[in-house]
């Protein structure tokens, strides 16, 4: 049941699919930030309570996330009373100044702030050198801050939160919502976009982990087709992370530096994911950073 | 020695730390090379004042990405290719607000051939790699990078706990007498200063590793004046000859006048690399 809201800007209108009763996922593009896409490259989206609604992701910029809320006002005239934040980077952020009107909490990780004090500006600054100027948005900040785990209610119908350890970034956020057992792990998972690690590569593989231990019918990942098998989805995701792991260790033990290291380390994934060649070299830059150490 | 802090030079603070501003519209290619020919000879003025530096191909070379993957984390391979003997390389980044990333003057226990490290680039520029030679003459390499926004992109805030730990990989095995190449981690933030703490708008202040000293056996294999242009968590790696079993020295003082020193066996006792 796709909603359509057509728009002055980007070229396509703007759609959602509900993917379970009372969840619509817009899909983000896979595609970086340009001028013509209004940084709509997340996947964002709303899930439909008895009393409230909660926005999922709100999107890219500030436009990114206007299209949304027109989009949830076609669907339901409930409250709009939680805007999540899954984490600090600008694909996931730039879409909460659209719902300041509705007053809702905005929920983050605890350590969301800080993330925000060191970056949120100069992201704000580098997206509108793309998008034009007065069009990123503000830098909204959290009202809500989870620090382990926390649940949120939208009448009868209630999201769990967790804050994980330190895995795509040092601040990622996780749903799930209990009535579909449908997970919103956000840049947790990352399905056919390469992913990009900004936090920890075996924290990453810990956290996945521990998301697998629940049971669940779909998940909706920050990237990629709007719903997914969780399982099916999250062990591609490790097999790109065990080999950056295994392969990065590799090439530390047999003294290789950095350069060497991005030219051999993982190669075999190439063909697996769009947007390879933008990301990889800069995840192995950061898994090295992080294994050189152990 | 320590002079490098003085030659800052103003300069824009530009650009981007992540590859989805990777469609800036670039300035045009005349422009661009006659600014860096120009950019060039300020920098070379402001390090070498009226020191000519001549062609250094058959004495050098420099390897650099084309474009950074981290223009916080650029890698540089200098390796003297063995056309004159060398005492010392200077390592700038023309368009970085301190050029100077490191001078490395080598020691009688140096082997001088390979020098890798990390630095940062703030913005697309020249890089250049100047030998001083034993005749007392600068050879110059240069590379052309592709990076943006390494020096003010904001960076993790936590200065560790594990403040000046030091590893060291023997990247050779053992012979007495034969030259070894050696690579030094320094767990050190390096922070230059420019990184502004969005929410006070104050800068993380500055607290950079100023020299690096390298012995062997007594004798000195490497000594570094270093600047705010290297890499959080240093890493360097550098050639020397062991004349028998011994320790390498190391010993780094920093811009709070903070030093560390660590001593390592050579050949490594108990110690192997770790790997899966």
């Amino acid at each position: 049941m796709p909603g359509l809201v057509r728009n002055a800007h980007a070229d396509t209108a703007f759609s959602t699919t509900q993917i379970a009763p009372g969840i619509h996922i817009r899909r983000g593009v896979d595609e970086d930030v340009t001028p013509h896409n209004d940084d709509a490259i997340a996947n964002t989206g709303f899930i439909v309570g008895r009393d409230a609604v909660a926005v999922t992701e709100s999107g890219g910029s500030l436009r990114d996330g206007e299209r949304l809320r027109a989009a949830i006002r076609q669907v339901t005239k409930l409250p709009i009373r939680y805007v999540l934040m899954s984490h600090v980077h600008p694909d996931h952020i730039f879409g909460a100044g659209a719902f300041s009107q509705d007053r809702p909490q905005f929920v983050g990780h605890s350590l969301l702030p800080r993330a925000l004090a060191q970056r949120g500006e100069y992201y704000r600054k580098r997206l509108e050198q793309v998008l034009g100027p007065g069009t990123a948005g503000p830098v909204m900040q959290p009202t809500m801050l989870v620090q382990d785990q926390a649940q949120i209610d939208l009448g009868g119908r209630v999201l769990e939160l967790v804050a994980h350890a330190k895995a795509h970034t040092d601040c990622d956020l996780s749903m799930f919502d209990r009535e579909t057992q449908t997970l919103f792990p956000a840049d947790l998972l990352f399905v056919r976009r390469v992913p990009s690690l900004d936090g920890s590569l075996k924290g990453w593989l810990q956290e996945l982990s521990r998301l697998k231990m629940r049971s669940t019918q779909r998940a909706v990942p920050g990237h990629g087709p709007p719903s997914v098998d969780f399982a099916a989805a999250a062990a591609e995701l490790e097999h790109y992370l065990d080999s950056l792991l295994v392969e990065t260790r590799q090439a530390i033990a047999h003294g290789a530096e950095i350069d060497a290291a991005v030219r051999t380390v993982a190669q075999s994934q190439r063909n697996h994911w769009t947007l390879f060649d933008d990301y990889h070299g800069h995840n192995v830059t950061q898994a090295f950073k992080e294994l050189e150490w152990e | 020695m320590g002079m490098t802090t003085g030659i800052r030079l103003p300069e824009v603070i530009a650009s981007c730390a992540f590859a989805w501003i990777a469609c800036l519209p670039a300035a045009r290619a005349d422009d661009e090379e006659a600014a860096r020919i120009a950019r060039w000879v300020q920098v070379q003025r402001a390090v070498f004042a009226d020191r000519q530096v001549l062609d250094g191909a058959s004495v050098l070379q420099l390897e650099a990405p084309q474009r950074a993957l981290d223009p916080a984390l650029v890698p540089l391979t200098i390796t003297m290719t063995g056309g004159k003997p060398v005492k010392g390389v200077y390592v700038i980044i023309d368009n970085n607000p301190a050029p100077m990333a490191g001078h490395f003057v080598f020691g009688p226990a140096a082997d001088p051939r390979t020098l890798k490290m990390r630095v940062r680039v703030d913005q697309y520029t020249d890089i250049h790699a100047v030998a001083e030679g034993a005749d007392g003459r600068l050879y110059g390499v240069a590379k052309f990078v592709k990076a943006s926004g390494g020096c003010s992109a904001p960076a993790g805030s936590e200065e560790g706990t594990d403040l000046g730990q030091m590893k060291l990989h023997l990247i050779d095995t053992f012979t007495a007498g034969k030259p070894m190449q050696a690579q030094l981690m320094i767990r050190h933030p390096n922070f230059n200063g420019m990184q502004m703490d969005q929410l006070t708008r104050y800068y993380t202040p500055a607290h950079f590793i100023r020299t690096i000293d390298v012995s062997y056996g007594g004798g000195q294999v490497l000594h570094i004046d270093s600047d705010i242009s290297l890499s959080t968590d240093p890493v360097i790696s550098f050639g020397f000859v062991p004349r028998a079993k011994g320790k390498l020295k190391v010993a780094v003082r920093d811009s709070k006048d903070q030093s560390f020193e660590h001593s390592f066996n050579v050949p490594a006792t108990g110690l192997v690399p770790q790997g899966a």
